[in-house]
């Protein structure tokens, strides 16, 4: 590199690191939170973005509590979520991150700066835990909105083995270079064990095989499975729906709440989804007043249907607004201040939100609530009843 | 499952890559540069199908034919604006640009498209033939095809034609065909040309195949089919059709007898120990040095 | 006089000045860096990209010996870090119930962490050195990937009854209390974070020493010679594989050292992390600064972790800005006019030093 471009390049370089954060508004709190806003996984940040943008907008209009968003980019990396939680330096509540590993990795900061944080989706235990493995060291301040993976894993083994006539041999596909997608396989096997399923195949994929499933698909049909568990998201659950198809395979496919969003792909030809199982907290489709007010709004803000990390991003504003209204915070307080009385209000309410009703947390940061049995039929999410 | 649909899925997957890998190997042949924007051109090429077919409703010729002419245009504007100026520099240079472009190119289509997958409308439905217990997909049979008929047409190309003969003057010594009357950068731009629409078919077969479109859609099909390339003998036709070949077989076969968590690691071995024993590919020739 | 003399053309000649000149940056911008941490002028952002701006220095300066001296394109250096930075955290998460000294406990894991990775080195070396040109890239390329998928696939723990390993089916069972150093997908989670930018400065300091040493012995103007011209090399007798391999495994245990101080600065780490992705990361800073230019290397690794971050205020956009930017540095920093305009400024300036390396 030539002299004059040094130069010029340290300069620039001293500039830049003079430079202050920008000022904050006066009379609102001010939300942080990152989440991947390019890249791969970028689908989920914006979901989430867009969201607790129109919650905001929402709150805000009411005229109580005025909230400040700021979203920041990690594009799912824990690296960049640790400099965005650097760049969020002023923040008074976060929602933390939106996926697991960058979770994982500001979790501890959010613990030792004393803020608040709420993650939309970050559902690894990892999150909320300092030592996962020992269900120890929890940080007490950061909180989940989402079901956390065991919790999922867990949930879908006792649904299977109560509802027999789903299948029986059961073959699971799952993304085993996905924290989320691993995470529920592990206790759901575990589980799997414990209440006597018979899992006769288990494949994976990974980033860089992520859509040629015909090998997997094959092996398990081999295995005689009737029932396909897919712990993964929507995108390669189309995939593998499509190439069941087109093997001629047709066993009952179930999914978590990852599934959720596959009817809203664009151009997805939703017969390929008739009869799939999910266990999700969101329906896009369900004819309450919040939901149909929140889907209308986010449609009409970004032409998409939401899917669930969009509805459980609504809700965690939702929630922050319900604990800052009934603990009296101010947009005058420190962060500090506001996470005291955050964590204290979040262990005793009790919210209603898009993604269940009668939520409460328990002093970790877990979330208690229900996953609601879907099947899909004629194109649309009907409930189970049992 | 039997061997033999593993291995029609595995030409299936394999004749996907050999296509995109046809594309950097003749670029590397001419320009002897790594265009690692390739990838993203594909995912361009795949976006214009998709708003022809599915927003446009236009028949599936005029769309792949609309989806070559915009990916052909657009690979001779990144090489105008962003590897002609380079052509005197190293080719890490020009590397570094192809992975600017590359990183453009995404964003671009994030920005323009949102980062939500998109369905890709099936083209041939989703049937397959059935002989015996083997029953094979349309769309693979199809996507064979095709790639047998491109490489053919071009292998026809570039021995027959006048264009053809000048693009393997220029692989073989610029100067020299500079000196015979050739335009080499013309040629080059031609290349480019050619590689860009390939992409675009390219794109169409592998969103048949797997029919999701999104902004990251080309980079991991672009990393395996350059190894593809390279496999094969990077810079030779045939060789580039056979590297994605075996390696969509190998893949497919690795995960099938081996392991689903290590079927990219055996698909690299074999790589490795393929160029061990023939250092520049299977179909490449050997490094002539100039002394 | 004679002796003066010969201690500035040691510091300053035409030979060493880049190492010179690298050295006392870096020095000086420890010293700016830390009175702007003291007195509280530096906001948290940078004094929390400091250690990362180190690792990504680090591993460049050992590809740029890589590319840049040996003239091997390694498309794989970010498979080192995955196995130094991996290979110090289970060192440092092991040690940490005997030793709560974190200073000697961060650099046993960065020594270990490069040691690890100059064995890999050493084994991959002698394949990849076989191969020439983009035949060589790919087999590093291919060597970055495998080493990924491996560390994906591995589960390491340890209980009261010792070390447990898995591979591929996760298999472990550690007893209550015990402690996952490496799990698989989810890599290594609830990691002390005990990187400094004091260690993380010392170990750019420690290998630019390296590689200039390697750079200026004769064995390194060897390797160049052979660069520029491998048959005019070898028929004056130049034989080079030895130094060569010397490059590759200085370069592999840099990266290696780089990522153990790496995966400690952070509570999580994945093994995606280090993809093919993060390898071009590094061959971009590389070129940009410059082949053989240790000095430009570390401009440029800075320039570029720091520029997304100075981007953020263009939200969606900046991303695309980034590579924009990054397109018309290469476009600039290669044009002939420019170039000509540059050499033709130093050569009035009368330091008719070429380039370095």
């Amino acid at each position: 590199m030539k002299n004059g471009l040094k130069k010029a390049l340290v300069v620039a370089l001293a500039a830049a690191m003079a430079s202050a954060p920008a000022a904050l508004a006066d009379g609102a709190i001010k939300i942080g939170g990152s989440g991947p806003l390019t890249g791969g996984a970028a689908v989920y940040g914006q979901a989430v973005k867009n969201a607790a943008e129109i919650a905001v907008e929402e709150v805000n209009a009411l005229g109580g509590l005025q909230f400040e968003l700021q979203m920041e980019d990690d594009a799912h990396d824990p690296e960049k979520a640790v400099n965005a939680y650097y760049v969020l330096d002023d923040m008074q509540v976060s929602l933390a991150t939106v996926t697991s590993s960058p979770g994982a990795a500001v979790a501890p900061m959010y613990a030792e700066d004393h803020i608040f944080a709420i993650t939309p989706s970050g559902s690894s235990l990892d999150v909320i835990y300092a030592d996962s493995a020992n269900l120890s060291g929890a940080y007490g301040n950061v909180f989940q909105m989402c079901f956390t993976d065991p919790n999922q894993g867990t949930a879908s083994a006792d649904y299977i083995k109560a509802h027999e006539n789903l299948g029986s041999k059961i073959a699971i596909i799952y993304k085993n270079d996905d924290n989320y997608s691993t995470g529920i396989f592990n206790t759901f096997k575990a589980e799997a064990a414990v209440v006597g399923l018979e899992v006769v195949y288990e494949g994976t994929f990974d980033d860089s095989n992520a859509s040629d499933f015909t090998v997997q698909l094959g092996q398990a049909q081999a295995a005689e499975a009737d029932l396909v568990f897919l712990p993964i998201y929507y995108q390669p659950a189309s995939l593998i729906l499509q190439q069941a198809q087109a093997a001629g395979y047709a066993p009952t496919f179930f999914g978590v709440d990852g599934m959720d969003g596959i009817l809203t792909l664009e151009g997805f030809d939703a017969s390929l989804a008739e009869g799939v199982y999910l266990l999700t907290p969101f329906n896009a489709d369900a004819e309450d007043e919040q939901t149909k007010n929140f889907v209308a709004k986010y449609t009409e803000k970004t032409g998409e249907v939401p899917n669930q990390f969009a509805a459980d991003a609504y809700d965690c504003v939702y929630a922050i607004a319900q604990a800052c209204e009934a603990g009296g915070v101010t947009a005058d307080m420190s962060a500090q201040e506001i996470c005291d009385i955050l964590v204290e209000q979040f262990t005793t309410m009790t919210f209603n939100g898009l993604t269940g009703t009668e939520m409460t947390w328990a002093p970790t940061g877990e979330v208690s609530k229900t996953a609601k049995a879907m099947i899909i039929q004629n194109g649309a999410y009907v409930g189970v009843e049992d | 499952m039997g061997f033999l649909s593993y291995l029609i899925n595995g030409l299936g997957l394999g004749s996907v890559y050999a296509i995109i890998a046809l594309g950097y190997t003749m670029v590397y042949g001419i320009a002897k540069m790594l265009n690692f924007a390739h990838g993203d051109v594909i995912m361009v090429g795949a976006y214009v199908a998709f708003f022809a077919l599915n927003t446009y409703k236009l028949p599936t010729v005029p769309a792949v034919l609309l989806a070559v002419l915009v990916c052909t245009v657009l690979g001779v504007v990144v090489e105008k604006l962003a590897y002609k100026p380079l052509r005197q520099a190293t080719s890490l240079a020009v590397l570094i640009t192809a992975i600017g472009v590359s990183y453009f190119l995404q964003n671009g289509a994030q920005l323009l498209w949102s980062s939500s997958p998109k369905v890709f409308p099936a083209l041939v439905g989703n049937g397959s033939l059935t002989l015996g217990s083997l029953s094979v997909s349309y769309v693979t049979l199809i996507t064979i095809a095709t790639c047998i008929l491109v490489m053919i047409g071009l292998t026809l190309f570039v021995n027959r034609t006048k264009t053809g003969r000048a693009m393997r003057a220029c692989s073989e010594d610029k100067g020299a065909a500079t000196l015979m009357g050739i335009n080499v950068n013309q040629i080059i731009s031609v290349t480019f040309a050619i590689g860009s629409g390939l992409a675009a078919i390219a794109a169409v077969l592998l969103c048949a195949s797997y029919p999701q479109v999104f902004p990251t859609l080309g980079s991991m099909p672009g990393i395996k089919a350059f190894t593809a390339a390279v496999f094969g003998g990077i810079g030779s036709i045939p060789g580039a059709f056979l590297g994605g070949l075996l390696l969509g077989v190998i893949e497919i076969f690795a995960k099938a007898y081996i392991s689903t968590q290590l079927s990219d690691a055996i698909v690299f071995a074999v790589l490795i120990v393929v160029l061990l024993i023939k250092p520049t590919g299977l179909l490449g020739r050997k490094l002539s040095e100039k002394v | 006089m004679k002796a003066n003399k010969s201690v500035f053309s040691s510091l300053f000649g035409r030979q060493r000045r880049g190492r010179t000149v690298s050295i006392l940056l870096v020095i000086l911008a420890y010293i700016v860096l830390t009175v702007m941490i003291r007195s509280g002028n530096l906001s948290r952002l940078f004094q929390g990209l400091l250690v990362p701006i180190c690792c990504y220095m680090v591993a460049a300066i050992g590809l740029n010996l890589n590319v840049g001296v040996s003239g091997e394109l390694n498309l794989g250096q970010a498979g080192f870090m995955s196995i130094g930075a991996f290979a110090g955290i289970c060192l440092s998460g092991r040690l940490a119930p005997l030793l709560p000294n974190t200073l000697l406990r961060l650099v046993l894991a960065i020594l270990l962490g490069a040691v690890c990775a100059m064995i890999f080195g050493f084994l991959i070396g002698i394949p990849v050195l076989k191969l020439q040109g983009d035949y060589l890239a790919i087999v590093t390329l291919a060597f970055g990937q495998i080493i990924k998928s491996l560390i994906t696939n591995m589960y390491f723990g340890f209980d009261e009854n010792g070390f447990q390993f898995s591979f591929v089916a996760n298999t472990t069972k550690l007893a209550p209390g015990g402690k996952m150093l490496l799990n698989g997908p989810m890599g290594a989670t609830g990691t002390e974070r005990i990187a400094n930018f004091t260690v993380g400065a010392v170990l750019v300091l420690l290998a630019l020493l390296v590689v200039y040493h390697i750079m200026y012995s004769k064995s390194g103007r060897a390797i160049m010679a052979a660069r520029d011209n491998r048959i005019a090399a070898e028929s004056v007798g130049i034989h080079v594989s030895n130094t060569k391999m010397l490059a590759f495994v200085i370069s592999a245990g840099l990266a290696g050292a780089a990522g153990a101080l790496f995966g400690l600065n952070y509570a999580t780490l994945v093994p995606n992390k280090f993809d093919f992705n993060t390898s071009i990361l590094l061959l971009v800073y590389v070129v940009l600064g410059g082949l053989g230019n240790m000095t430009g290397t570390m401009i440029a690794t800075a320039v570029l972790v720091l520029l997304p971050e100075l981007l953020r205020s263009l939200q969606d956009y900046r991303m695309l800005i980034y590579a924009i930017v990054l397109i018309v540095i290469m476009l600039l920093t290669n044009n002939e006019t420019l170039k000509t305009w540059f050499g033709k400024l130093k050569a009035g300036k009368g330091a008719a030093a070429g380039k370095e390396g």
